[in-house]
């Protein structure tokens, strides 16, 4: 077993250095393959571009457009999708007349949807933000299912053995019961949605990080592209963050066993 | 008028999985008889032991009591009225634990009494639960945070301040270590002496049985059927290991009939 000190040391200094290989490995590639630093621009002609794109503001203007699409469809989905996986998990009639389509939907690709996208809702925000509500709202709404299926049913005799009302049920019972698994569900989701509004932001929007990367490329500037991934990392990683944060508020992580 | 009364009640269930597996027609729908014309009074006030093999029904029987499941024949009345479904008359003391996870020690009592107006008046009779459990101190913890025996304690205290007319509780010791074990049966008596409601409790401990009820009902293998039904008219505390009395007797003999012959 590992000291209390000896792993956070390890949690805080590991990450640092598997990224300093990782910079290595990129300036060894650079330096051996012989490649133009067109094609495979090294670290420090990434970062050089990367200070230009952050001194001229271009970087926070197509990062913002992509975190306000990817938060505006993803809120709209979970608006609607928790509260319709509740409903589906709930009651055996909604479920019968709604889950055969949403099994039938959920599997095609928010890609494959693009084209109507564009025809429906023009060039723009709208488009992309259908196209992450679409890549969020199925996962949430199958995750919620699940959830609610797997309640203990002891709860429900709990329920009506306290004469809970209808609401008091979905109150104090479904939904503290759901959250942990709700949540891990939006953390997966996020992070789907993250990947889809770049590819989005490819074909039908003038603005964020997909379209900074598409550009770039129409200006052969692979320095650019590469900056336009590096920040893509960082802000999934920064969401994912913040979707564990939000699993450890005390009264939503009841289900992890005590240490 | 008896307080329970518990009139030819049977429960079958329809058995699906072999229905599935064949098919050819034979098993179609095959029927399994777990409670077989089962007949007890229960007093107003009285504690009831009920023991039993494993899968005889115990549970089934219980459930049925507290509204959860339907008997398939027979009748259940509690007060001369038929049971139609659950009620906060009735409380069930579940076998594995019934606290909500989510709720603190305190607000899972607050349960039973969340109707009350008063706020302040709440807040001292949730206090006051807790206390004769001996919880004071525990009220914000989740129960995750308590060890089984304290759950138990949790729940019971949650099950008490409803103020049923009914404790319907199901193993309410398992799981527990001996000397929790002792001391919450210790704690049981002391309740059901101090508020004298009517409590059915279902145990696999014989000397739970002797020591606690004022009534023994012992059941069959399945299809059950009641096999015997005694009242124990002893004081308490009760010492069931001395072999000179009356109740030790009874004890060598509930072991035998439950297919031990050498009781330690
Ligand atoms: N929903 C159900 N469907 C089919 N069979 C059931 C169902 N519930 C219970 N049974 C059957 O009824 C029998 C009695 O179950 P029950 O839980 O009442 O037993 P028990 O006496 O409480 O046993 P234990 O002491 O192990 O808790 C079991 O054989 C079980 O298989
Ligand atoms: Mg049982």
């Amino acid at each position: 077993m590992m000291t209390e000190t000896h792993s956070t040391l390890t949690k805080n200094i590991a990450p640092v250095l598997s990224f300093t290989v990782l910079v290595l490995v990129w300036e060894a590639t650079v330096r051996l393959s012989g490649w133009d630093t067109n094609v495979l621009p090294g670290p420090y002609k990434v970062l050089e571009s990367m200070t230009e794109l952050i001194a001229n503001g271009s970087i926070f203007k197509h990062t913002v457009a992509s975190l306000f699409r990817v938060t505006l469809g993803f809120y709209i989905a979970a608006i609607l999708g928790i509260p319709l996986g509740i409903i589906l998990g709930r009651s055996q009639i909604a479920s019968i007349l709604f889950s055969p389509v949403i099994s039938f939907l959920r599997p095609i690709s928010p890609l494959a949807w693009i084209p109507l996208a564009m025809l429906w809702f023009g060039i723009g925000d709208k488009p992309a933000i259908f196209l992450i509500f679409l890549a969020s709202f199925f996962p949430i709404v199958m995750a919620t299912t699940v959830a609610v299926h797997s309640i203990n049913p002891t709860y429900f005799y709990v329920a009506a053995n306290f004469n809970f009302s209808r609401t008091e049920v979905i109150q104090k019972v479904v939904i503290p019961a759901i959250i942990p698994d709700v949540i891990t569900a939006l953390r997966l989701s996020v992070a789907i949605a993250w990947v889809v509004v770049v590819a989005a932001e490819m074909i039908a929007v003038q603005s964020g990080l997909g379209y900074l990367i598409l550009d770039s490329r129409n200006g052969l500037r692979m320095d650019y592209v590469m900056d336009g991934m590096i920040v893509i990392g960082l802000i999934g990683l920064f969401l994912d963050y913040i979707m564990r944060r939000l699993s450890r508020i005390e009264s939503a992580s009841w289900g992890v066993k005590q240490a | 008028m008896a307080h329970i009364q518990i009139n030819n009640l049977s429960r079958e269930f329809v058995n699906r999985r072999k229905k599935e597996r064949e098919g050819n027609g034979l098993d179609y729908g095959e029927k399994v008889s777990v409670l077989e014309n089962i007949n007890i009074e229960v007093e107003d006030g009285e504690m009831v032991c009920l023991l039993g093999p494993s899968g005889c029904g115990k549970s089934t029987l219980l459930r049925i009591l507290a509204g959860f499941d339907k008997q398939t024949s027979g009748t259940v009345l509690i007060d001369g009225k038929e049971v139609t479904g659950p009620s906060s008359d009735n409380i069930f003391v579940f076998q594995h634990s019934g606290l909500l996870p989510w709720m603190t020690v305190g607000e899972n009592v607050e349960l039973g009494l969340r109707h009350m107006e008063d706020e302040q008046a709440k807040k001292v009779e949730i206090q006051e639960y807790i206390e004769m459990v001996e919880l004071d101190g525990f009220e914000d913890h989740y129960p995750r945070q308590l060890s089984g025996g304290m759950q138990r304690r949790a729940e019971l205290a949650r099950a008490l301040a409803v103020n049923p007319d009914i404790l319907i509780m199901d193993e309410p010791f398992n799981g527990l270590d001996f000397l929790t074990h002792m001391k919450m049966r210790e704690e049981v008596v002391n309740m059901h002496q101090f508020l004298g409601k009517t409590v059915f409790i279902v145990t696999h401990d014989i000397d739970d049985a002797l020591i606690m009820g004022d009534r023994v009902v012992v059941f069959s293998k399945r299809p059950s059927q009641v096999k015997m039904n005694q009242k124990l008219d002893f004081p308490h505390p009760r010492i069931v290991f001395n072999k000179q009395t009356e109740l030790s007797q009874l004890r060598d003999e509930l072991f035998l009939m439950l297919g031990v012959s050498y009781a330690v």
